[in-house]
């Protein structure tokens, strides 16, 4: 579950580090193009590209494509928070999504966050969102549907998916975390 | 098998060999149906796709020709749209996540068929974001397509335009209801917009006609202009014709994706015979046939349901759950519904107020927030049954979850304020007991089952 | 005059039909009524004197239905065989009713249509959207500007069970959020209705607010770091239905049912805006937009809102003054003027200038003429006040009267005015009188040179650079203490009411320059407003047929009448 942020406080860890590169806006131009009628249509596409690029989105994120698309940076900002998939602070450097629905949860999600909490050493810190261990290392959250229900429990990491993974195999997909 | 499958969308998938690529599509007679149907001419494609009495695949179950049909390309000025709705969320739902992963170009062919067959010049393809896969291979499947000439200027020098592209979303299951997606690719927070006035078939992406259809569908409309509208017909039963995508979950020893024609099996059978019976020599407690919003059926239950006999009168027939035929009909007659092929299966060992406060948490993190009934009556739904579930419920709960849950459903923008409602309504009725009785030991039983997760 | 404004169109104005002459058969609670072919049930039920509860949704703005307070049972004519409405006895169609309700906002009217607005279904559907709205709402009214106008307050009372079932954590949002200048926030207080959000994207188009979050924990913001603070933002307080968003100027000020309410117009520019002035014991506490679609819709801006705060100015000239030994000392109302008419009939007519004022009103301006012209006077001038004005309520002239003082034949743009500064010097003119409030020094006549006037006769509301050289300081009242009436720079003329008492001995200028006149040329035939009115009306061609009365709440257009220099413009 996102966490539920309040703009104008602490929600963001602070401006993106990194340098904004030709071949980023080159690749933003691209995504726009495809929205021909109207640009606001490109927020979604240049969310996903920042994040992949700066690992979060940030003030500068939100600027940098308010400032592409013409649009007001609240108009982007009410996305970033509205979408689950973004997040407003770095996460580790290996991300678990552990799917929380019913299928998942009835093939024993439970125990598989569980276990991968216990092996990354994260303590719930009584907010809801991401758990992010102390090195920056890993972090772990709970996901809604991931649509693979007939192979529960599933997880994601970072990018790669993972089915049927029960206690064993997480400690497998923590170990093989290079 | 005693109940073999009748492949048509998953012909090809799983099939030894058989691979993602155009060429191995081309290989098996891929784009063949794009040439015949660029040849038969916009309008007999509908006109196929009305014949063929399909029905939309993504969970409404609304007659796609009839969807179809709202937009005259020959008579509107404005541009039409059209969107594949990719976003397959509904909680026991993967079977476009096979289509898009292992055959996409059979969706995009059928893509290319339904934009032609209604005077689309551009497309977008909104797929979830988590199939962190799916969308490379759709773009990637794009690109192939229109290197061979099937998509872009000119498809096969028939004079027909056409731009398909790729938008992900990012997570939110409100952008599976089709005004909510035009609102997220427009670039918005997905709130459902009022119909009326914004029907997608009149205001729908730029408040252009859109006609937004799901990935199920669109593979379907390949198929229909392949054998005939007449042909598909026959496939499955009258009003429920063409064959189904089944995805079964939960307590069953073999879960996963099956093609039959519609009806042609019963829910008894899926379960029973294709799936392997309930895992672990249990019982079977209770099912959701068709996606976590659809309502609950109960082992041991007898639906009363309306069928015509062999004289063709409506004549009232006492069907047991087993004996429900996996169809639309069947399961709208006996309170539930197919919804989008999710069968989610639960096992007698199964505590129905942990499986709901489960589901009512998936609702609560998803109601977008934009009408009242839905934004605070779903978060209170799941506040009540997280607190029920951690033992500290109260006996007026279970009146006051229906009474909020009957608040709900039938008053809100769009249809996830019943889908939210349903489960409770449902599981509340058909399991009063078991509320009942977790509420009067509460502390006492606080030994909870796992599967609740209401974090 | 230059006027760049153009008159405010709102993007919808769902209260007025496309075509109010296509009437159709509806049947509203069991009576069939005639009502204008796709006007939304709210408004249709509103004509009809049936109240349709609601909180999102605002005539001049988009419809979005996200409230469900407006929820209403639906009916449409069952269709026989032959697709023709079935009659029922009385003639009229029978009506199949919808399970589902409807939203009025989002409803047009269609012929046959049947609507039931106090059903139980739609008392249940009410019920239950005030107990989801007060689920998570702090219930913080003793503490809370609304109460008393707050629709959630209202509508509970009327629609709700007046008890919560509620006993699980409310959710937490932040309160007594910044969000500009002029304004507060608690979210905690906010429904998320969207229209202060849809005003900031569709009437003043800078898309300042926002949501973030989702679902119940959707929080209304502006980006950090980014102000609430365009011209315009009070107008979100009057729109917000709750206590979410409340004006620093008003809040914690006063309750709003012991607040007098009195028509009246803003005459801080020349649009004049219609306004309510909320008032108490003799104090303006503030304004509110008063509807005109002709003048300034719902709206108007925050400069005019809370410029009144002027009438309780520590400075107000609260006596008559008279100078002596270069000193001011207060003066009964009868000496002062006697000492101003005194000093007049020292001098010729000729040697005598009027400032008239574009900030006076129409009565006052005539009683002026009427004086001027049984004098002999007719040197008059007013004193342009140019702004920078924008596209929307702010207009150019700073003025609020500039064309009634064009009509009275008193304005000449101030090109006569800027020659009196060498008439004075050369001892051409003798006697000055200053109304109005205005400034001549700050209009370019400097003190040294106004001190050779014979006579120097000042009516203001605060002292300025002119008063304080003036032999007579005459005190006026504010535009929330007098009535009267002005033509806006459309050409509107307009009337507003006296709220409240001037201070002190301060008096409404049309009695002050009704009494001088008295004394000095013995005209006394204008003692009321209404009485102003009869003459003006017979002498001033464009106000021919008019009377106070029938000027109205909202105006009359003069376009059609004004002279063709005056509508040029």
């Amino acid at each position: 579950m996102s966490v539920p942020l309040h703009a104008g406080t602490e929600s963001c860890v602070g401006a993106e580090k990194g340098e904004i590169t030709p071949v980023l806006e080159k690749q933003a131009d691209e995504l726009v193009s495809r929205y021909p009628i109207s640009k606001r249509s490109a927020v979604l596409p240049l969310l996903h590209l920042w994040q992949e690029t700066f690992g979060y989105i940030g003030p500068r994120g939100v600027e940098w494509i308010a400032r592409k698309l013409s649009l007001q940076e609240i108009q982007v900002l009410e996305l970033v928070t509205f979408y689950p998939w973004f997040r407003q602070q770095p996460y580790g450097k290996f991300h678990f999504r552990v799917c929380r629905t019913l299928p998942c949860a009835l093939g024993g999600s439970g125990k598989t966050f569980a276990a991968l909490q216990k092996l990354m050493n994260l303590k719930a810190d009584g907010h809801e969102g991401a758990m992010i261990s102390e090195d920056g290392r890993f972090s772990l959250e709970y996901s809604e549907c991931l649509a693979s229900c007939g192979t529960a429990p599933v997880v994601l990491r970072n990018d790669e998916f993972y089915e049927k993974v029960d206690e064993k195999r997480a400690t497998e997909l923590v170990a093989g975390c290079q | 098998m005693a109940f073999s499958e009748h492949r048509l969308i998953f012909k090809n998938i799983d099939a030894p060999g058989y691979t993602r690529d155009i060429a191995c599509y081309q290989k098996h007679g891929g784009y063949e149906i794009l040439k015949k149907g660029l040849a038969m001419g916009g309008p007999a494609i509908r006109e196929e796709v009305k014949k063929s009495q399909l029905r939309g695949r993504g969970g409404a179950g609304f007659p796609t020709g009839t969807k179809w049909s709202f937009i005259d390309p020959a008579k509107t000025t404005k541009p039409i749209y059209l969107i594949c709705n990719a976003d397959e969320s509904e909680p026991g739902t993967f079977k476009d996540r096979q289509i898009i992963y292992k055959d996409p170009h059979q969706l995009i062919e059928g893509m290319i068929l339904s934009c032609f067959a209604n005077g689309v010049k551009l497309a977008y393809l909104y797929i979830r974001c988590e199939f962190t896969e799916g969308w490379k291979i759709l773009e990637k499947a794009l690109a192939e397509a229109k290197a061979a000439g099937f998509l872009g200027k000119n498809i096969l020098q028939s004079g027909y335009d056409l731009e398909i592209h790729v938008h992900r979303g990012a997570g939110a299951y409100i952008c599976g209801e089709e005004t909510g997606l035009i609102e997220s690719l427009e670039g918005k927070r997905a709130y459902p917009r009022i119909k009326p006035p914004y029907f997608p078939a009149v205001l729908g992406l730029y408040m252009c006609p859109t006609i937004v259809n799901n990935v199920e569908t669109l593979c379907n409309v390949k198929h229909i202009v392949e054998m005939g509208g007449d042909a598909y017909a026959k496939i499955g039963r009258p009003n429920n014709t063409g064959t189904r995508l089944l995805c079964v979950s939960g307590d069953v020893v073999k879960p996963g994706y099956y093609e039959f024609p519609c009806g042609a099996i019963t829910l008894g059978q899926l379960i029973f015979n294709v799936c392997g019976g309930i895992r672990n020599g249990r019982r079977l407690k209770a099912v959701i046939p068709g996606g976590s919003s659809a309502k609950v059926l109960r082992a041991g239950e007898v639906y009363k349901i309306k069928e015509k006999d062999s004289q063709g009168n409506l004549v009232d027939r006492e069907v047991k759950l087993e004996d429900l035929r996996m169809d639309f009909d069947s399961l709208a007659a006996a309170g539930s519904m197919a919804g989008s092929g999710g069968v989610i299966v639960m096992d007698d060992t199964r505590d129905m107020v942990e499986c709901l406060a489960n589901i009512s948490t998936f609702y609560a993190h998803e109601s977008c927030g934009q009408c009242t009934p839905c934004r605070e009556g779903v978060l209170w739904l799941k506040k009540i049954l997280s607190r029920v579930a951690e033992g500290h419920g109260r006996d007026e709960d279970p009146a006051l979850l229906k009474d909020v849950a009957d608040r709900i459903a039938g008053r809100t923008i769009c249809a996830f304020g019943e889908a939210a409602a349903w489960p409770v309504q449902s599981f509340l009725g058909k399991f009063k007991e078991e509320f009942q009785l977790r509420i009067r030991r509460n502390g006492a039983a606080a030994k909870r089952d796992t599967i609740s997760l209401t974090h | 005059m230059s006027n760049c404004i153009s008159i405010p169109m709102n993007p919808w104005n769902h209260d007025v039909a496309k075509d109010e002459k296509d009437l159709v058969d509806v049947q509203i609670d069991g009576v069939w009524l005639q009502m204008p072919r796709g006007l939304n049930v709210v408004e249709a039920a509103h004509r009809a004197k049936k109240f349709i509860p609601h909180y999102c949704y605002h005539p001049k703005l988009s419809v979005v239905g996200n409230c469900r307070m407006c929820l209403f049972e639906m009916g449409t004519p069952k269709m026989g065989p032959d697709r023709k409405p079935i009659l029922g006895a009385d003639g009229k169609p029978e009506i199949a009713w919808m399970p589902r309700p409807q939203i009025g906002c989002a409803t047009g009217i269609t012929p046959g249509m049947g609507i039931r607005t106090d059903s139980p279904l739609v008392k249940d559907c009410r019920n239950g959207v005030m107990e989801f709205l007060l689920i998570n709402h702090p219930l913080d009214c003793t503490i809370c500007d609304q109460a008393g106008e707050c629709k959630l307050q209202e509508f509970s009372v009327e629609y709700g069970t007046g008890e919560s079932r509620f006993v699980e954590n409310k959710v937490k949002k932040p309160k007594n959020v910044d969000l500009g200048e002029r304004i507060v926030l608690d979210d905690e207080r906010c429904i998320l209705c969207s229209r202060c959000v849809r005003f900031s994207s569709e009437v003043t188009k800078d898309n300042v607010l926002g949501f973030v979050n989702r679902g119940s924990y959707s929080t209304l913001t502006a980006y950090p770091g980014k102000r609430f603070d365009n011209d315009y933002s009070l107008n979100t307080v009057d729109i917000c239905p709750v206590g979410a968003l409340t004006s620093k100027d008003f809040r914690f000020q006063m309750r709003v049912w012991f607040l007098k309410e009195s028509k009246s117009i803003c005459t801080s520019c020349g649009t004049g805006c219609n306004v309510t002035i909320g008032s108490r014991e003799g104090k303006v506490h503030r304004l509110t937009p008063r509807e005109n679609e002709a003048v300034n819709s719902a709206w108007m801006c925050d400069y005019g809102r809370l410029n009144f705060h002027y009438l309780e100015d520590k400075e107000r000239l609260q006596n008559p003054l008279t100078k002596a030994a270069g000193e001011h000392f207060p003066a009964p109302w009868g000496d002062a003027l006697n000492r101003a008419a005194e000093g007049l009939r020292k001098v010729q007519p000729s040697e005598i200038a009027v400032v008239a004022s574009a900030r006076m009103t129409n009565e006052e301006l005539f009683v002026l003429k009427r004086w001027m012209d049984e004098l002999g006077v007719t040197l008059v001038d007013t004193v342009n006040r140019p702004e920078q004005g924008d596209q929307f309520l702010r207009s150019a002239d700073g003025n609020p009267n500039t064309r009634g003082a064009e009509l009275l034949g008193l304005s000449h743009g101030g090109r006569k005015l800027s020659t009196w500064g060498g008439e004075i010097a050369a001892g051409r003119m003798k006697a000055l009188l200053v109304l109005g409030g205005e400034d001549v020094v700050a209009a370019g006549i400097p003190a040294a040179c106004l001190a050779q006037l014979e006579i120097l006769i000042a009516s203001a509301i605060l002292p300025n650079a002119t008063t304080r050289v003036a032999h007579v300081i005459l005190p006026g009242a504010g535009f929330a203490e007098k009535s009267g009436s002005m033509v806006n720079v459309h050409g509107r003329l307009q009337r507003f009411s006296r709220s409240i008492a001037p201070p002190g001995q301060a008096r409404e200028e049309w009695m002050i320059l009704r009494d001088l006149r008295e004394i000095v040329t013995g005209g006394n035939s204008l003692h009321s407003i209404e009485d102003i009115w009869k003459s003006m009306a017979t002498v001033i061609p464009v106000f021919a047929g008019l009377s106070w009365g029938k000027i109205g709440d909202q105006g009359v257009d003069l376009t059609h009448s004004l002279p063709a220099e005056a509508t040029a413009k």
